[in-house]
């Protein structure tokens, strides 16, 4: 069966979707995602969908729930290297997804979470005082 | 039944020709410059040759195989005057120009029957007619490929994107918006944002000359998409009246951020990118 792997990159995880989703896959994505975020104590998730040329409305749906999943678990997630093509037809479909981070590749989405996590530990910081 | 109007164009053949060129030469006078009068002739001589042909099987269908080279003739003839700019009647009375010269020639000879005479100049009229109306149809689907083929040149004219500064793209937009172009403006900014590895786009709407509920829709979606990308949009050149228009139609750029002209736009972008230009 196939697995999208899960990779732990210091306080953050990287989930690279490289071959076609289909909606099994996708659930058993959803599962050991947030089940790895909890174990590893994961701040934030970077899920590159640049080799991704097709999507539909349920993946779509499916990265929200994943982002909304990651929020309650403290988690910040940032979808990075959609394609054009992608982008459009997520847009299309009325899927704009609002509540998720984006970033053009991995390299600046790992800025985007570093950046975020820091400034949360300024805001923790200051309520220790 | 065969009709005796081929009897008459062959017989008369000659005295048709010149009377027909009388007429056109006419009208000649005013696009003289357009047309000589040695093509005039040819086109003339040409159209009766190729009437006789045709009059030799049915008059009833002009997609016989008989009629093939007058169709023929009259398709070059008309895509020929669009092209050199003749207006449709021009163009439409080259065929009707014949009509009072047969007509001439049919009461002549038939003086003595009225009776068949007016069935004959009927059945003429039901075919020049036809042929009339053949040569407008050609004439008509010539401009229209015109039409076409500029609507193209213009869509593929029309949006360049340009890169300001590293990581500053600009999409100046010109001209109304509607979905086809829309489309094409989306996808060339967004494969843009790819190439240049792009994350501030600034889409400047100053030459866009009404925006109304689609167009805003419209601008909205490329944002959205240009989003999902990792790319953030500014809006920049709303005119006071747009301005207006969006607010009296209840369009809601709220989560957009807008700039009225693209130099404070440029200085939004680069201040998101902690860029100063200093004065030396």
């Amino acid at each position: 069966m196939d697995r999208i792997p899960i990779l732990k990159l210091g306080p953050f995880l990287l989930v690279t979707i490289q071959v076609d989703m289909h909606d099994r896959l996708a659930l058993i994505l959803q599962e050991e995602l947030t089940a790895r975020i909890v174990t590893d104590g994961a701040r934030g998730v970077l899920i590159d969908i640049s080799s991704l040329d097709i999507v539909d409305s349920f993946i779509g749906r499916m990265l929200s729930n994943i982002a909304g999943m990651a929020r309650i678990l403290d988690a910040d997630t940032v979808v990075v290297g959609m394609q054009p093509s992608v982008a459009i037809t997520l847009v299309e479909l009325g899927l704009s997804l609002p509540g998720i981070k984006t970033a053009l590749n991995v390299d600046r989405g790992m800025d985007l979470l570093r950046m975020s996590l820091s400034s949360e530990d300024v805001a923790a910081r200051g309520h220790d005082l | 039944m065969p009709s005796r109007l081929k009897d008459v164009v062959e017989e008369k053949e000659g005295t048709l020709l010149s009377e027909w060129m009388k007429v056109q030469l006419q009208t000649l006078g005013a696009y003289k410059d357009r047309i000589s009068e040695s093509e005039l002739r040819t086109n003339l001589h040409d159209f009766v040759l190729a009437l006789k042909q045709g009059l030799g099987g049915s008059t009833q269908n002009l997609e016989a195989a008989s009629w093939t080279s007058l169709r023929d003739m009259l398709s070059n003839l008309s895509r020929q005057r669009a092209t050199q700019g003749f207006s449709p009647a021009e163009t439409a009375m080259f065929v009707f120009s014949f009509k009072p010269v047969i007509f001439n020639e049919l009461r002549k000879i038939y003086e003595k029957d009225p009776a068949v005479a007016a069935e004959e100049i009927l059945s003429a009229t039901e075919l020049l007619d036809k042929l009339g109306l053949f040569t407008m149809e050609v004439y008509q689907k010539t401009r229209e490929a015109v039409i076409l083929r500029q609507q193209q040149e213009m869509l593929e004219l029309s949006t360049p994107v340009v890169e300001l500064w590293s990581g500053i793209l600009a999409l100046p937009l010109i001209g109304t918006l509607d979905s086809a172009r829309t489309q094409i403006v989306m996808q060339n900014l967004l494969e843009a944002i790819v190439a240049k590895g792009a994350d501030l786009a600034i889409i400047d709407i100053t030459g866009v000359p009404t925006v109304d509920t689609l167009v805003a829709q419209h601008l909205l979606k490329t944002v959205a998409a240009a989003r999902l990308m990792g790319a953030e949009c500014i809006i920049s050149g709303i005119r006071p009246q747009i301005a207006q228009t969006i607010i009296h139609l209840g369009v809601d750029l709220g989560s957009v951020v807008t700039k009225a002209n693209l130099a404070d736009a440029l200085r939004l972008a680069l201040r998101k990118k902690n860029l100063a230009v200093a004065g030396i």
